[in-house]
């Protein structure tokens, strides 16, 4: 009962504002092609998501689903979200590892570190291009800067956070180095390694939608783009809504994997 | 009479130890000394402590904090090296830590990440173990402990007392002959703290296990030990070594049992003096 008032509670501003924003389109003031209808974005939305083909006879559901144009764009973007991560993190992982397990390795790679880290990595943008063309190649190159610095830091923070008594318990134990590093020291920073890798993956999402509106033409930063240039200002709403609602399901997944990793750990919030 | 202390409680030891359960000393503590932080600022946590302690004896070291009971323990331990003395066990130097020598710490140290028989089965594992013996080991402490309904637990789902079983199971799996432990219960309410001292008795009787049990607690020490070393607030030295006859199970309302408290109040509680005094002068 509480948890659907407010749920029904928490509907009362996106409403006012809907409200709102139809009442305005509807005086004729704005032009449509500058604030549509939210009907007309609606209306926009369910024709992007609609597949253009018909089912085939013998089923081919694959086929199906990527004739509609937001789904295959969706799974573009996703791909290239998820590989670009998967790179990032992927190399941040073992070296943020070494680097807080190990004074030499950090006094060797921190200085880098701390220089490269605030450069946005939207910066890198005409460099990639002119190193990897255009296409994925690299759309990827910038997601995984953008997803590597988040994994790095909190990864070396992690493993220096370990309690001296898990090591010291499991050395008592009889546990050599690398037994202590796999069994104990990761473990023990996991909590911030998977909070770094949240945090990669929501800078991975951003990075594909502006690389995706430079350097490649698929993808939901294309469509809005391309939308844009036929001025279909409620097809970049319905893009931009898409995108928040795939933002939105990539973060929830990310939180309930690390509930389920992180279940034995205590305090812990989503 | 208490400056003559730590010579004179040197004798009655000594035979005790001679006539121990395989007539020779299983941890021999020589001349140990052990100074922390650098010149000026060093403070000099132990000095020449010689302890011999013979398989099978339950020995409470006892004092105030600051007496370097935890950083004896810790040297024993291969945690710390002394800086000063050896410390031998089975005549072998210790130069680090290892499972012949099981540790149970205060703060529990479960691996908080590791269900209750992970953590029991953790030491088995990394040994390389076979897992049909893991499996029948782990079963066998988690009964000896009363913690089968418990296995699947986290550490964060137990109470402290649980907590510390699982502690207790966890070394055992390894079947030292030698368990350390840093005061164990310290953090646990009073019945707990009962409840789980009877459990260790039972277990030492049992599995004929060395026991060096760290406290600061009087009633603790005479409840639990075969045999009791007062250590002197800063430097720690053994101010006084003594074995206790009383018969077990231990009775805290008996005469002896009594008699023995104010004996070992008053040697503690002048140590108590000199750290308070410490604490007033900002040391």
């Amino acid at each position: 009962m509480a948890r659907i008032d407010r749920f029904l509670r928490g509907l009362i501003v996106p409403v006012l504002l809907i409200a709102l924003w139809h009442a305005l389109s509807q005086t004729g003031v704005f032009r449509p092609e500058i604030l549509p209808s939210p009907g007309a974005v609606v209306q926009r939305w369910i024709a992007y998501l609609n597949p253009q083909d018909a089912l085939s006879p013998h089923y081919d559901w694959l086929a199906w689903l990527n004739s509609s144009e937001m789904l295959s764009d969706a799974y573009s973007s996703l791909y290239r979200v998820l590989a670009g991560f998967a790179i990032g993190a992927g190399l941040a992982l073992p070296l943020g590892l070494l680097m807080g397990a190990d004074k030499r390795v950090h006094v060797l790679f921190d200085p880098l570190v701390q220089f490269l880290r605030p450069i946005p990595p939207i910066a890198y943008i005409p460099l990639s291009i002119l190193w990897f063309g255009l296409g994925n190649p690299p759309a990827l190159f910038l997601i995984s800067i953008g997803s590597f610095f988040p994994v790095l830091l909190n990864t070396i923070a992690g493993v220096r956070q370990v309690d001296g008594i898990y090591i010291r318990a499991a050395q008592n134990l009889g546990a050599g180095s690398f037994t202590l590093f796999r069994r104990v020291i990761v473990p023990a920073a996991m909590p911030y390694i998977l909070a770094g890798a949240r945090i990669g993956l929501g800078t991975a999402f951003i990075v594909v939608i502006v690389a995706e509106m430079i350097a490649v033409n698929s993808g939901l930063g294309y469509r809005i783009l391309e939308a844009r240039e036929y001025l279909w200002s409620d097809k970049v709403i319905a893009g931009i809504i898409t995108i928040g609602m795939i933002g939105l399901a990539l973060d929830l997944m990310m939180a309930r994997l690390t509930g389920y990793l992180l279940r034995w750990h205590r305090g812990l919030e989503s | 009479m208490d400056g003559t202390g730590s010579t004179m409680d040197d004798a009655p030891f000594e035979p005790a130890a001679e006539g121990g359960a395989d007539g020779r000393s299983q941890i021999r503590i020589d001349n140990v000394s052990m100074v922390f932080g650098r010149k000026g600022t060093a403070v000099a946590a132990l000095q020449n402590v010689s302890l011999d302690i013979a398989a099978g004896e339950f020995v409470c070291l006892l004092g105030p904090s600051g007496c370097g009971k935890s950083t004896l323990l810790n040297a024993i331990a291969g945690f710390i090296k002394p800086t000063g003395g050896n410390i031998a066990v089975e005549g072998q130097p210790i130069s680090r830590p290892g499972p012949s020598r099981g540790m149970v710490f205060q703060e529990y140290a479960l691996f908080p990440w590791m269900t209750v028989e992970k953590n029991v089965a953790f030491g088995l594992e990394i040994k390389g173990a076979p897992s049909a013996e893991i499996d029948a080991t782990v079963e066998e402490l988690l009964g000896l402990l009363k913690l089968k309904e418990f296995r699947k637990r986290f550490p964060k789902d137990l109470s402290g007392g649980m907590r510390q079983r699982v502690a207790i199971a966890r070394v055992l799996a390894l079947d030292p002959p030698i368990m350390l432990m840093d005061e164990p219960f310290g953090a646990l309410d009073a019945l707990t703290r009962r409840s789980l001292q009877d459990e260790l008795l039972r277990i030492w009787q049992s599995l004929r296990k060395t026991i060096v049990f760290v406290t600061h607690s009087i009633d603790e020490a005479i409840h639990l030990g075969s045999r009791i070393a007062v250590l002197t607030y800063r430097p720690g030295t053994v101010k006084r070594d003594l074995q206790v006859q009383l018969p077990r199970p231990r009775d805290s309302s008996e005469p002896e049992f009594n008699r023995l408290k104010r004996e070992l109040a008053r040697l503690v509680m002048e140590e108590q003096q000199r750290f308070a005094e410490d604490e007033v002068r900002g040391a």
